[in-house]
């Protein structure tokens, strides 16, 4: 298996502190990596600055071998990395089918093209397929703004997944979430990575979630790397015991 | 009420205000109809900030500036022998210029830091047309801008100008409707709402603010010089800082970030002042105070108020029906 | 040589005028996100107060008291009561046209109601010069100058040194913590509009001798007390008043040594590059952006 996201010795600083301390991983292709931690733990700020959201201070992030450190979120997400933000980022004023439009249009065509072209940049058949993927098919039409909490929260998933990426990452998608939801939210996102192989990184605090979810964990701490392996390996480490519950 | 429903009273509206825009100057007096035509040329300019500010979420205080380039282009080229339509070609492309560099610092900074930037811009673009004598005519400005001949045909009369502003003036409207219904419109909202977002999404921000200004301030250099003919004097204190206030008021006050609202906004700032004249000296008073009082009572302005209406008949309506189906499902419990 | 530290002087006098009215600017900003656009019409109409006051035969220092009770009353809380208070939960930008509109009606109701012509106005200080080692100083100038920057020591020391200006810090920095503190934030919210309006109210007393009552004065000046609230910094009052008498010292020798016709160009360059190249003024802290 080949690494789609390479990250080396990365390192953010806000003034004095070290946010994220010399991280270093891999992910690989068609496998769901979870990231867990504690609060602080600077998980995400890892993905902002994996994301160019953020500039790292040092180190370097490489999407198929290349770098890609301080390119703009929006050409990354032209590679094919797509993301979802910790608190939920949707388009209320826009309905739930513009909302998905969106998410891929600027995937279609150059910026004239968009202009003068169609008014849905031909998407809205892929739309409404991810509409009725996420079984929201009957709230297509309505504002997003309208739906509730849990709903908003697939849109925002299905959002991440309307441009067709190679690489998700998920920021905490699973926070205040109800259990149906919860388990509709794991169904899809296996499916997608089954069906379509995309490749996953989901941070984390929902245990039950990641050990369900993810082929191979790492535990973020301070900054740090702190252990990384399988699901039940990591159940087992002090370490990463330790780190959560406190001395 | 339907989408359906909504979608008839929006055609029905059109067809009436389009029916007395083109037949009820004809019964106008002079003045009326000048102020008829006033009201076309800002509505252009509006309409360009509305795209702007109210779409894509970017604060300008500039765009009376660009109305002043605008007028200046024409009455200097007109009044140098070339015609109107080259001149508001020129317009077009210097201020579409000019905006796409102003929004660079919209890059940098937001809200009211952009405000105050384009509030700079605003007042050295004032001095520039107040100081340079050798361009501009100075404090005297350039008077007797000639009214063009359109296809031979003479726009003296206020009449045929009128039509003229009224027609192109369809022509914006057309074309900004189809560029917010495009993907554009899309991302322009999508910028608005959420920058970052829209960022994540692919969704190239920074091009997308720089077209923002540029188009809207186009569209402010179109209607300056439309303004230069139809008023035939241009001179500076027209494109002072007052200017790019009345015109931001004309698209909150309106309704912005709706198609219709910069319609409405110019109607209230350009035609209400004339029917309130019988109150002389009384009549900015009372127009400001009638500004104050509808953004308390409605900050999305008057289309705001219709738009709030609807929604709330629809929501109405639906909880209505979700309470008769309930009561139905329990009405078959045994 | 002379001549230089004249204007200079003169400088720092017109520079403390906008530094008043930028603190009060910066005060409604921070406390309430309130972006005044009628600032400079609340320093034009005070001196209306006052004049009206006069026009009863009151004597001079009672008329100025009356004007500041007034100024306090109107612009301060029936300002933040009438307007502000109903629309804050709107955001920012239909308050700024609001007070847009609020700007118009001030000025258009001064012309109407009172005079659309000049009014002279009583000073505080005789007209004449005084002389120092070969610099002549207006009078004027010089009680300009020692008032305003007396108002700004007094404002500084309620602000830093007494429990209630802490308690309007609290309430400006983190309204909800310190609503948790049993800060009284409302009153403190209050209480900056009441400053304000005397300090509007104090810029109108020492400026009108100078410009005389006229109800275009707030036009010019409210600029200047934006551009000095954003050269400064926009978060801080050692900001403002910074701002202030730099742009008035700016203003001053640009008018003298520059040109008079691009005088006016000079504060606007300088607020653009200020806000392009140090967003958070000359006195703010650089922060980092947070997604």
């Amino acid at each position: 298996m080949t690494a789609v996201l390479e990250v080396a010795n990365l390192r953010k600083r806000f003034g004095g502190v070290a946010a994220v301390d010399g991280v270093s991983f891999e992910v690989r292709e068609g496998e769901i990596l979870g990231i867990i931690g504690p609060n602080g733990s600077g998980k995400s700020t890892l993905f902002n600055c994996i994301l160019g959201q953020l500039p790292p201070s040092e180190g370097e992030v490489r999407l198929d071998g290349r770098v890609t450190t301080r390119m703009r979120p929006c050409d990354l997400n032209r590679l094919g990395v797509s993301r979802t933000f910790q608190l939920l980022q949707i388009f209320p004023k826009l309905s739930v089918r513009d909302n998905l439009i969106l998410a891929a249009q600027e995937h279609q065509g150059t910026m004239l093209s968009r202009l003068f072209g169609r008014r849905d940049a031909g998407l809205t058949e892929a739309a409404d397929q991810m509409v009725a993927f996420f079984k929201l098919d009957h709230l297509a039409d309505e504002l997003a703004g309208g739906l509730s909490y849990g709903q908003q929260k697939l849109l925002d998933a299905a959002m991440a997944f309307m441009s067709g990426p190679r690489l998700v990452l998920l920021d905490e998608p699973a926070g205040g979430v109800n259990l149906t939801m919860l388990a509709n939210l794991k169904d899809r996102l296996k499916a997608f990575n089954k069906e379509r192989g995309a490749t996953f990184v989901v941070i984390e605090h929902n245990m039950e979630f990641v050990m369900s979810l993810c082929s191979r964990v790492l535990v973020l701490a301070e900054g740090k790397v702190l252990a990384e392996g399988l699901p039940a390996e990591l159940r087992a480490n002090p370490a990463v015991i330790e780190a959560y519950l406190g001395r | 009420m339907t989408a359906k429903g909504r979608n008839f009273l929006g055609l029905l509206g059109l067809a009436v205000a389009v029916a007395f825009l083109i037949f009820a100057p004809l019964s106008f007096h002079r003045y009326g109809i000048y102020i008829l035509s006033q009201w076309a040329v800002m509505t252009i300019a509006a309409i360009g900030l509305n795209l702007t500010l109210g779409y894509a979420g970017q604060v300008s205080l500039a765009q009376g500036a660009f109305v002043g380039i605008g007028a200046y282009s024409a009455a200097i080229l007109t009044t140098h022998g070339w015609p109107l339509i080259a001149a508001i070609v020129l317009a077009l492309a210097l201020c579409f210029a000019i905006g796409w560099l102003l929004g660079y610092p919209a890059l940098r900074v937001q809200h009211h830091y952009l405000a105050f930037v384009t509030l700079a811009f605003s007042t050295l673009a004032f001095l520039v047309f107040r100081n340079e004598l050798w361009l501009t005519g100075g404090t005297e400005g350039i008077d007797s801008v000639p009214r063009p001949s359109i296809f031979g045909l003479s726009t003296t009369s206020h009449l045929r100008y009128y039509y003229f502003c009224l027609f192109v003036l369809a022509l914006v409207a057309l074309a900004v409707l189809g560029l917010v219904r495009s993907p554009w419109g899309r991302a322009f909202v999508a910028l608005r709402e959420n920058p970052i977002r829209a960022m994540s999404l692919g969704v190239d921000t920074r091009r997308y603010v720089l077209m923002a200004f540029a188009i809207g301030s186009a569209l402010g250099g179109l209607s300056g010089a439309l303004y230069a003919p139809l008023v035939g004097l241009v001179e500076p204190p027209a494109f002072a800082l007052t200017l790019s206030f009345n015109l931001l008021m004309m698209v909150i006050v309106g309704g912005s970030g709706y198609f219709v609202g910069p319609f409405v906004g110019a109607m209230t700032a350009v035609l209400l002042p004339e029917w309130l004249r019988f109150l002389e000296s009384y009549y900015l008073i009372l127009y400001a105070l009638l500004v104050m009082a509808l953004l308390i009572y409605s900050p999305t302005g008057l289309v705001g108020i219709i738009d709030r209406f609807l929604v709330h008949r629809r929501t109405k309506a639906a909880s209505a029906a979700r309470a008769a189906l309930g009561a139905s499902i329990e009405a078959k419990a045994p | 040589m002379a001549n230089f530290i004249a204007l200079v002087i003169a400088g720092l006098a017109t520079g403390a005028l906008y530094a008043l009215v930028a603190i009060g600017f910066t005060l409604l900003w921070q406390t309430s996100q309130t972006i005044n656009f009628a600032q400079g019409e609340f320093v034009m109409l005070p001196a209306f107060f006052m004049l009206a006051a006069m026009n009863f035969h009151l004597p001079f220092w009672a008329a100025i008291l009356i004007g500041l009770a007034l100024s306090m009353t109107i612009l301060g809380c029936a300002f933040k009561k009438l307007l502000v208070d109903p629309m804050l939960k709107h955001g920012v930008l239909p308050l700024a046209i609001a007070t847009m509109a609020l700007s118009t009606f001030l000025k258009e109701s001064v012309k109407t109601f009172y005079s659309a012509e000049a009014s002279p106005f009583p000073s505080l200080a005789p007209d004449a010069d005084l002389h120092i080692l070969g610099v002549a100083v207006s009078w004027q100038n010089l009680a300009v100058l020692v008032v305003a920057l007396a108002a700004m020591v007094a404002l500084q020391a309620l602000l830093n040194r007494t429990r209630l200006g802490r308690q309007m810090q609290a309430a400006a920095q983190n309204p909800t913590a310190a609503r948790i503190l049993g800060v009284p934030v409302e009153r403190m919210i209050l209480l900056t509009f009441l400053i304000n309006g005397a300090l509007v109210a104090l810029a109108s007393l020492l400026i009108s001798p100078i410009y005389l009552a006229k109800f275009t004065n707030g036009e010019t000046l409210g600029l200047a007390a934006f551009v000095a609230a954003i050269v400064g910094g926009y978060n801080q009052i050692r900001g403002a008043i910074v701002g202030g008498l730099l742009l008035g010292v700016v203003d001053n020798l640009s008018a003298a040594y520059v040109s008079t016709q691009y005088r006016g160009a000079i504060p606007m360059a300088l607020l653009i590059a200020i806000i392009l190249f140090k967003p958070n003024g000359l006195l703010g802290r650089a922060e980092e952006r947070t997604v």
